[in-house]
């Protein structure tokens, strides 16, 4: 058995302990924000928040989880007014949207432990990420604008 | 809550539809339905272009798209399926703007797969705004003209007097008042007004079509996690299903057994879902299904199934092989498509003759999104639930899969997680429909993984295109031959065609526009082995990697400027009759209002030429790249810099693209369609490939088969874009983009270094 929190809050899981974090989330909660892409953690689209650190819930074993705080995209902020969504929104970062939940979670990563992160910073932070509409530029200039307003 | 129409989204009706603005709908198999073929059905009747040549051609009734409820909250219905490219903001912004709506007002409601009702739905092609801007408008201002006659009756005044303006209804002489919602119930009593009556806006009087200020619509569900894509659909009783699919295309199962996977925990139920012969169309491949409580343990299931395939006819399929069987192919003569002077007599004579083979693997559309559907089967009716491009096509496919009437079966879209084309194929949608029959009315998700995406995609062919030229002793081109190879689409709908179709050809082969005096295009034969389906932009790739690389080397042979050498190529600007082309397709759109317009195509070389500061130094390892491109009625170019270091690494410090499709409905979305364009031509370009091995595709997940990601993407993506005028016909936007990156890359990597790449991917080919 499993006790964690999930954005704040008491979860108690019981069953298969490899089941990897995201089905939990998904089929289990019904908390669909956190997206399915690989399975592998290769696109980060699975990406949320364990402990404050970004982890792929695809890959991330519900036994690996006992004890540990899980923030999703639901709970990044409580308005949804978190600067990155913000920002997300004011750029019309989203084209189909799907992958753009792991970007904004790894971005708020990012920005907690480098709060003015260079070109250069943000490439190396979100490459693990896959945006096949190619929003690349735009993911970039979203994380430019919250840092300079302060994320 | 009062309406102009009460509906719901599961249970759609005919309401009070005016008849006369219904079409008949087409006949036509997978083909014409999703390839936009123009539809005469017999060869007295005349063709029938655009959206009327569409199955179920257009509605334009209001009634079926506009409610108005007491609270003068306007609720517009999107009928085309949103991808990513904008639509559920881009079409109901053209019914607001000619309403005189307030965007601040108005909700977007996703209709199901319903075409009688509302029209032909199938989103490919980019066909949205380029079919559906004028009837939009149509709806729009006819919903506005039967509330100012509501308000008219309401006063007593004469309805000239009376204003719709930004949700009020205004008595000009009385400066009286009225809210939408006030006049609704009575405005929905009225008859639609005709046609012929209707009073558009003028643009100058745009509110929203043209300025980019409307916020995408799904933008703030999108970026709390709350948007519902097909994967996220989630219902009470739900089930979760994947399914073990034939490893190569055309197998058969000998047999499985599914004792182990019985006992894994949570699971429920193994279920075969029969194939269908090549050609199979949108059916399933032939495959075991696991049933279970959770995706997790379903997958579990599926790993413990012990599967005895027949691996069929294509089970020696290998990609390396049959490349070898292209270019032979390739090097001798095939099918003529389109001739014009003596190439044969022309080439002998020619100062100089170059030629050059040019590769594109099979490529996938992987949306980050797999393939994903639910479906109920309860009290003899099926309703589904997923991310459709095509629903329609979704709904007759279950019909006839499962036996059952097409008006008991629903089918439901929900946003896509991107599309590319291989949402327009339904088989895992009747997977699911299969499988909720074997479900007792609960509902069940089929779920793909990625490594399903990949092995089991609609795949883009691959190709060999060969290409010869001959030039005279000033330079200038006299002669040019191109034999294209690759396995066409119709493998899906016919059995074993060898050469392609005219919708392939028509994409920038047989319309090419070039102004050469000795032209011979031909198509080599070649087999399909796979599901060879359409991959954004389809054709057009290749065909543009080719031609456009080809200019670039042409010119250097000829010791010329490669944008001075693709202009003089072009020739003067002129209106080209595609049928002199030998073009019967032309994207499915009327000759006469759709020539090949010269003009264009060299304006918007010009453009992304001059905004990329063509012809200025740059330093050693860097360079540009020019290409141009005509497809789905739109004129794109592109110029990419790059710089390439020492040992072969590759940047893209900065790309330019100019598009003219005419008039410009949301230029917000049209700037971010043409940037995701530049990312997925580069993509296609530096690692993008399918291979094949004994029949079974190579690559598992994103580690092999490789997609862009930011740390190889351009730094800047520039994009200009020429207007239109709004009483002209417009282009599209989602796919016309990409097939220019290539080629455009390609020769800037020529220029930073001095090699010619001819064959995709580029991979390591810059370090060896």
């Amino acid at each position: 058995m499993a006790s964690l929190t999930v954005n704040g809050t008491a979860r108690q899981y019981e069953g298969d302990p490899d089941m990897p974090l995201l089905w939990y989330l998904r089929d289990q909660l019904q908390m669909t924000g956190t997206k399915f892409g690989c399975g592998q953690a290769l696109c980060g689209a699975c990406t949320v928040h364990m402990d404050g650190a970004p982890v792929r819930a695809c890959v991330t074993p519900m036994v690996a989880v006992s004890g540990r705080s899980i923030v999703t995209i639901e709970g990044l902020d409580a308005n949804g007014r978190h600067p990155l969504q913000v920002a997300w929104v004011e750029l019309g970062v989203p084209q189909c949207g799907y992958c753009q939940s792991g970007q904004i979670m790894q971005a708020a990563a990012l920005l907690k432990n480098n709060a003015r992160p260079s070109e250069a910073d943000i490439e190396t932070a979100m490459s693990g990420h896959i945006c096949r509409c190619g929003t690349y530029t735009r993911i970039k200039a979203a994380i430019q604008q919250a840092a300079t307003k302060g994320a | 809550m009062s309406a102009i129409l009460e509906r719901t989204s599961t249970e759609p009706r005919i309401g009070r539809l005016s008849r006369r603005h219904f079409l008949a709908a087409t006949a036509g198999g997978g083909f014409a339905l999703a390839l936009g073929w123009p539809s005469a059905s017999d060869a007295a009747d005349p063709p029938k272009y655009g959206a009327l040549g569409m199955a179920n051609g257009v509605v334009e009734n209001p009634l079926v798209f506009i409610a108005i409820g007491d609270d003068g909250l306007v609720s517009i219905t999107c009928h085309r399926a949103e991808m990513g490219q904008g639509v559920r903001t881009g079409v109901p912004l053209i019914v607001a703007d000619e309403l005189e709506a307030d965007w601040s007002r108005v909700r977007v409601v996703q209709a199901p797969g319903d075409e009688p009702r509302y029209g032909n739905q199938d989103t490919d092609g980019s066909r949205t705004t380029r079919h559906f801007f004028m009837p939009m408008r149509r709806c729009g201002a006819a919903a506005r003209q039967m509330l100012e006659a509501a308000a008219a009756a309401r006063w007593g005044v004469p309805v000239a007097e009376v204003t719709a303006k930004n949700h009020q209804l205004v008595h000009g002489p009385s400066g009286r008042t009225l809210g939408y919602g006030e006049v609704a119930r009575a405005a929905a009593a009225l008859p639609v007004p005709a046609t012929e009556t209707l009073r558009l806006k003028k643009p100058a009087d745009f509110r929203y079509i043209g300025k980019g200020n409307v916020p995408l619509v799904d933008g703030p569900d999108i970026v709390r996690g709350r948007a519902v894509y097909g994967m996220d659909v989630v219902m009470p009783d739900m089930l979760f299903a994947v399914v073990a699919r034939s490893p190569v295309f055309g197998g058969t199962l000998r047999g499985f057994d599914a004792a182990a996977a019985l006992k894994v925990p949570g699971v429920l139920k193994v279920v075969e879902i029969k194939g269908t012969a090549i050609p199979s169309a949108f059916e399933p491949l032939p495959g075991v299904a696991v049933i279970a409580s959770n995706t997790w343990a379903a997958m579990n299931g599926r790993k413990a199934l012990k599967l005895d395939w027949e691996g069929g006819p294509n089970a020696g399929y290998d990609s390396v092989a049959y490349r070898a069987t292209m270019e032979a192919a390739a090097a001798k003569p095939g099918k003529l498509i389109r001739t014009q002077g003596d190439v044969g007599a022309a080439m002998g004579s020619a100062a100089k003759t170059l030629k050059a083979d040019y590769y594109m693997p099979h490529l996938t559309q992987a949306p980050m999104e797999p393939p994903a559907a639910t479906a109920r089967f309860k009290d003899g009716r099926m309703e589904l639930w997923g991310p459709f491009q095509s629903p329609q096509a979704v709904r007759g496919g279950v019909a006839k899969r499962l036996g059952l009437e097409m008006d008991k079966v629903t089918v439901n879209v929900t946003l896509l997680g991107g599309g590319f084309g291989r949402k327009s194929k339904g088989d895992f949608a009747s997977e699911a429909a299969l499988l909720a029959r074997e479900s007792e009315g609960k509902p069940v998700k089929v779920v793909w993984t990625r490594d399903d995406d990949l092995h089991h995609s609609y795949y883009h062919t691959v190709s060999v295109e060969h290409l010869e030229a001959g030039i005279d002793a000033q330079g200038k081109p006299v002669a040019w031959l191109h034999r294209s190879v690759g396995p066409t689409l119709m493998a899906l709908f016919m059995p074993d065609p060898k050469t392609e179709s005219p919708i392939e050809l028509g994409m920038g082969l047989t319309n090419l526009p070039f102004a050469v005096p000795n032209l011979r295009i031909e198509n080599p034969e070649a087999a399909a082995h796979v599901r060879v389906g359409w991959y954004r932009a389809v054709s057009n790739l290749p065909h543009a990697f080719a031609i456009q690389s080809f200019v670039c080397e042409m010119a250097q042979a000829a010791g010329k400027d490669p944008k001075d050498y693709l202009l003089e190529l072009l020739g003067p600007p002129r209106r080209i009759d595609p049928r002199e082309l030998n073009d019967t397709w032309n994207h499915g759109e009327d000759p006469t209002l759709y020539p090949v317009d010269i003009g264009r195509l060299r304006r918007v070389t010009a453009t992304a030429a001059d905004a990329a500061g063509w012809g200025k130094t740059l330093g050693p390892g860097r360079g540009l790249g020019i290409a141009a491109h005509y497809s789905f009625t739109t004129y794109v170019a592109a110029v990419v810099e790059v710089a390439v270091g020492a040992k072969g690494e590759l940047t893209i410090p900065r790309v330019d693209i100019a598009v003219d499709c005419g008039a410009i409905v949301n230029p917000e979305r049209l700037r971010s369609q043409m940037e995701g364009a530049v990312m997925m031509g580069i993509g296609n370009t530096l690692g993008g490939e399918i291979s094949f091995k004994n029949g079974r595709a190579q690559q598992n997940n994103f580690d092999t088969f490789e997609v862009l990601r930011m740390n190889a993407a351009p730094k800047r993506i520039e994009v200009h874009m020429i207007p239109g005028d709004y009483d002209a016909p417009l282009g599209g936007a989602g796919e016309p983009g990409v097939p220019p990156v290539a080629p455009a890359l390609c020769n800037a990597i020529f220029a930073a270094t001095g090699k010619r790449i001819r064959s995709l991917p580029i991979k390591g080919q810059l370090s060896a």
